[in-house]
């Protein structure tokens, strides 16, 4: 009965967790003005809010068959999100000639571009 | 009777003349009409600035709305077509679905016998146990071979309409590709070690769901479309010189061509001895193992093995223009 209690506790805090990062992810897109500051936003929404809502569902689920596909799809989202943001955020990088405006760069890195 | 002229005299006549240029002697054009370099030209303000003016009246003057008669008169004419279009179609639809018969209705055409008779016999006719599978591929299988043909012709019209034959130098397919992805990103890292990582795991679900088409969701197109994003996130990964070791248009037409024309062979025959499920000498097998329900596997791998080649010709025409 206690283990249930704490099973479920763990769960919804995970979906809650979750659901919050996902409500700052909207947020933080609308309202930084930036592409890098949006990207980075947007690219930790889709990690930690996504594995978040995934491991609150898994807890809840117990572990069967569903459990190890939940887990796949949470290692499956890490690979594809971030190499995704991580393109898109140096194609900007490469493309953007008023960088210094809104960041810091290193000049002798942006050379070897 | 005719007397010699002096050698002098002769050449400052026009026979002469003649004679002396057809000689090469003396060139009377030489100095005259020579063709001389074209300087380059200087940018005339005034010139420069009347052409834009006119170009700017011009402009004016067709979308001067006030005063052109024409254009106001095709504005007015272009809103009543449209309006008149729009509400014809209205009308149309809307008599149409007067006449449709009410919902839940037991006689409804949606509730014919073929639909019933696909649910009750699809496991004992096909042997699939995904009904779906056994319907698309079984029961109407010359339409999903019109889908594959369909996407067959459509990569073969990509082809004609961009290929780029040229082989080296300015306007050639290689230096075309190198000017559109100038800025992106190449050689990323990160992105070649997912891709590693990701891409065998990627084709081989592909796999998986095309050779369990007939037991579970998914086949060929699903499956496919699977198979043809590996390939494509590879391609991105690593390149043109990786993918064209081991894919290139010869291989696609090879592919395409064989697995078409194995699916028409076998549905053929399958229709020649009967069609119905007669006997054809296909053995059906016991439903629900792997090597199952006659045909449908294998025309599952013909039909996922031309939606892969077909997703990545579209996005390598489209990215280069020719592989």
């Amino acid at each position: 009965m206690v283990f249930e209690w704490i099973r479920f506790i763990l769960g919804t805090g995970l979906l809650v967790v979750g659901t919050v990062t996902f409500l700052l992810e909207i947020f933080g897109v609308f309202k930084f003005k930036y592409v890098l500051n949006r990207m980075h936003v947007a690219a930790m929404g889709d990690t930690l809010g996504i594995s978040a809502s995934l491991a609150g569902l898994m807890i809840l689920f117990g572990f069967r068959f569903v459990t190890l596909k939940l887990a796949l799809v949470i290692i499956f989202l890490w690979c594809a999100s971030p190499v995704s943001s991580h393109l898109i955020s140096r194609l900007e990088y490469v493309t953007d000639k008023n960088l210094n405006e809104f960041c810091e760069v290193k000049t002798e890195n942006k050379g070897n571009e | 009777m005719s007397r010699p002229v002096p050698e002098e005299e002769y050449g400052k006549r026009v026979s002469g003349a003649f004679k002396l240029w057809m000689r090469g002697v003396r060139d009377p054009y030489l100095g005259n009409v020579e063709v001389s370099p074209e300087t380059a030209g200087e940018e005339d303000e005034t010139l420069l600035k009347g052409y834009q003016e006119e170009t700017d009246r011009m402009i004016q003057r067709i979308h001067d709305i006030e005063n052109n008669r024409r254009y106001r008169l095709f504005q007015k004419f272009y809103r009543a077509a449209a309006a008149i279009c729009c509400l014809t179609l209205v009308v149309m639809l809307l008599i149409t679905v007067a006449y449709l018969p009410p919902v839940g209705n037991a006689d409804n055409p949606a509730h014919n016998e073929v639909a019933a008779k696909y649910i009750e016999d699809g496991l004992q006719d096909t042997g699939a146990v995904n009904i779906v599978t056994g319907m698309i591929l079984d029961y109407r299988a010359f339409d999903t071979f019109g889908e594959s043909n369909v996407l067959f012709i459509a990569t073969c019209t990509v082809l004609i309409l961009m290929r780029n034959d040229k082989k080296e130098g300015k306007g050639s397919a290689e230096e075309e590709e190198r000017l559109d992805s100038f800025y992106e990103p190449k050689d990323d890292r990160i992105l070649q070690t997912v891709a590693m990582i990701l891409v065998p795991f990627i084709i081989l679900f592909g796999i998986y769901v095309i050779l369990n088409g007939h037991l579970s969701p998914g086949g060929g197109f699903s499956g496919g479309a699977i198979i043809g994003s590996a390939l494509i996130l590879y391609l991105n990964a690593f390149g043109f010189e990786k993918t064209e070791r081991f894919f290139t248009a010869k291989t696609y037409k090879i592919i395409s061509f064989s697995a078409l024309s194995f699916y028409c062979i076998a549905k053929s025959y399958s229709f020649y001895t009967g069609a119905h499920h007669l006997e054809s000498g296909i053995p059906l097998g016991t439903p629900g193992s792997i090597l199952s329900s006659g045909l449908i596997l294998p025309l599952n791998i013909c039909v996922g093995l031309v939606v892969a080649c077909t997703m990545y010709a579209f996005f390598a025409l489209f990215r280069k223009g020719g592989f």
